[in-house]
């Protein structure tokens, strides 16, 4: 049998999409987080709940949304509410099982910055879009992915700026700092997974088929630790990708790139 | 009383140069003509508001309307980057404040309750608390944790955009509900633009979908396709093809003066706006219907 050939983003999504378990309640960011949680929904997790930030919730978006306030996500969703009501009511709560991250930087502790590269707040180098709801979805979901291609310049040792908490300084931090949520238990790359050991601390647990420990290490900006029992993901299924390409980005907007 | 009058008017009357606007809605009911008619005023040094600035604010602050923004997402939604703002910030030459999205919700939530600050948990990401001296903590009297609060944000205008409304501005909107509300309660004055003017019997056929009284409204503005290239639910589509073309034309400050001449100052109002997108534009974003199931609120 000829072997599948795959773009990175697609490898990250998939990988990504066998993380969620049905019945998950899951707040789906846009793009590729968007298509993972698509995928686990038509694949094994049919009863994924989507919950998106605009306030939509149990959505079955009929084409895939260019953004996360598209009207496809309102037609036949569960229901509407208002931002307030999300944040407060869903996430802050303690309702969400799930939430997507990502950002331009992720830390040895799992910290993410999405605001600015530099190091004067008030005069940023490259100015980034900024938290959004990454800041509470980090804090309060259950549990958190992480999706990011992997390179050095996006794997500090540490952040230019903490947007969105990871395990913070390391072992109790998230405990100290009152946070309910598990925190990011996973960082699909594109050459393996990354979570954290007992110290919170992001070391190689897995590596993708044919991906080499030395390509994370090398790729990585902290002197990055390979777990003992080193796992190999399972190939990407031919079914997994015709759903991908045909259903849900037949236009390849998010699965040509990262 | 009708407060219905044209939008150049309502704009006239309620935003003067160096007011805090906010042009409410999320990704839904942007009122892009508004700001287009704020634009084409010329309004001055205005302090923008908005969760997510969009390319409303991403167009206003390139035509110098602006001397403040005030967000928790500056992106292009789901494209990348909101260029202008972005540029004007790392330049120097734009103020900004900054909250994640629950924060700056808070703000109006607090502001249209009245209410002296609004308390939110802690998320641990502590670098906006201390970048930005509008996120403090106090001790909860009950507990005695710390918890993270927001003052009011008490916008003096705001722009909401909705599907219908009647000439008093009872208004009912659908789809992506995003802060509307609040920051109608929010603001000193309410600039109501609407795809439909309808009859009070309408609004009163339907109580629960009405999410702003009339009593707080300021101005009522029949103006259809005012959210385009957002979208109104049930109306038309967004034109995301208009989203992804920002990302490329806003790069070129020469095309951006191309764009605010032909589409805003080159246009007299939305109606101008709207004839001149063209019969296909207009077909690709117009929308089948998906009505409800009526409901059934009872004679007594």
């Amino acid at each position: 049998m000829e072997a599948l050939t795959y773009s990175s983003a697609e490898l990250m999504i998939v990988n990504a999409s066998r993380l969620l378990k049905d019945g998950d309640v899951v707040f789906v960011g846009v793009g590729q987080p968007n298509l993972a949680c698509n995928l686990a929904k038509r694949t094994h997790a049919p009863n994924l709940v989507m919950i998106y930030e605009a306030g939509v919730i149990g959505a079955e978006p009929a084409r895939l949304p260019l953004s996360i306030g598209d009207p496809t996500l309102v037609s036949g969703a569960l229901s509407v509410v208002s931002m307030y009501d999300i944040f407060a009511n869903y996430l802050q709560r303690g309702n969400v099982d799930v939430g997507f991250l990502g950002g331009a930087q992720i830390d040895r502790f799992g910290n993410i910055n999405a605001t600015f590269i530099g190091n004067d707040y008030t005069h940023p180098n490259v100015r980034l879009p900024g938290s959004g709801g990454a800041q509470e979805i980090a804090a309060w979901a259950n549990r958190c992915y992480i999706m990011t291609p992997h390179q050095k310049r996006r794997f500090p040792e540490k952040v230019d700026f903490m947007t969105a908490a990871g395990y913070l300084n390391g072992t109790d931090g998230r405990a100290r700092a009152g946070l309910r949520g598990k925190g990011p238990v996973a960082v699909v790359t594109d050459i393996g997974v990354l979570e954290p050991d007992t110290t919170g601390e992001l070391v190689l647990t897995a590596l993708h088929p044919g991906k080499t420990p030395d390509e994370a290490v090398n790729n990585t900006g902290w002197t990055l630790k390979v777990a003992a029992q080193l796992r190999t993901t399972d190939e990407i299924t031919g079914n997994e990708l015709m759903i991908l390409r045909d259903e849900l980005d037949p236009s390849g907007i998010y699965l040509k790139g990262g | 009383m009708t407060k219905l009058i044209p939008l150049s008017a309502a704009i006239a009357q309620n935003v003067h140069d160096g007011d805090t606007v906010y042009a409410a809605g999320f990704t839904h009911l942007i009122p892009f003509a508004a700001g287009h008619e704020i634009i084409r005023q010329k309004k001055r040094d205005l302090v923008l508001a908005r969760a997510t600035p969009d390319l409303i604010y991403d167009q206003l602050v390139a035509a110098g309307c602006a001397r403040k923004v005030i967000f928790s997402y500056m992106g292009n939604p789901g494209v990348g980057s909101l260029r202008i703002v972005r540029t004007e910030i790392e330049a120097g030459r734009l103020e900004w404040e900054e909250f994640s999205h629950f924060g700056m919700i808070s703000r109006l939530q607090a502001g249209a309750a009245g209410l002296p600050f609004m308390p939110m948990n802690q998320t641990g990401a502590t670098d906006l608390e201390h970048a930005n001296p509008c996120i403090q903590r106090v001790t909860d009297p009950f507990s005695g944790r710390e918890v993270i609060v927001v003052p009011p944000l008490n916008p003096d205008v705001a722009i909401v955009h909705v599907q219908r409304a009647d000439v008093q501005g009872n208004a009912h909107l659908w789809g992506i509900i995003g802060e509307q509300k609040e920051v109608a309660f929010a603001s000193k004055r309410v600039i109501l633009t609407a795809e439909e003017i309808v009859d009070e019997a309408v609004i009163r056929s339907d109580p629960n979908r009405t999410l702003i009284p009339g009593f707080i409204v300021s101005a009522v503005c029949h103006v259809p396709g005012a959210a385009h290239p957002s979208y109104a639910q049930g109306y038309y589509d967004r034109d995301n093809d208009f989203y992804l073309k920002w990302d490329k034309l806003s790069d070129s400050a020469e095309a951006v003066k191309g764009f605010l001449d032909e589409w805003v100052y080159g246009v007299m109002d939305r109606s101008e706006y709207w004839q001149k997108l063209g019969q296909d534009v207009r077909d690709r974003l117009k929308v089948s219907p998906r009505p409800s199931t009526v409901v059934d609120y009872g004679e007594y």
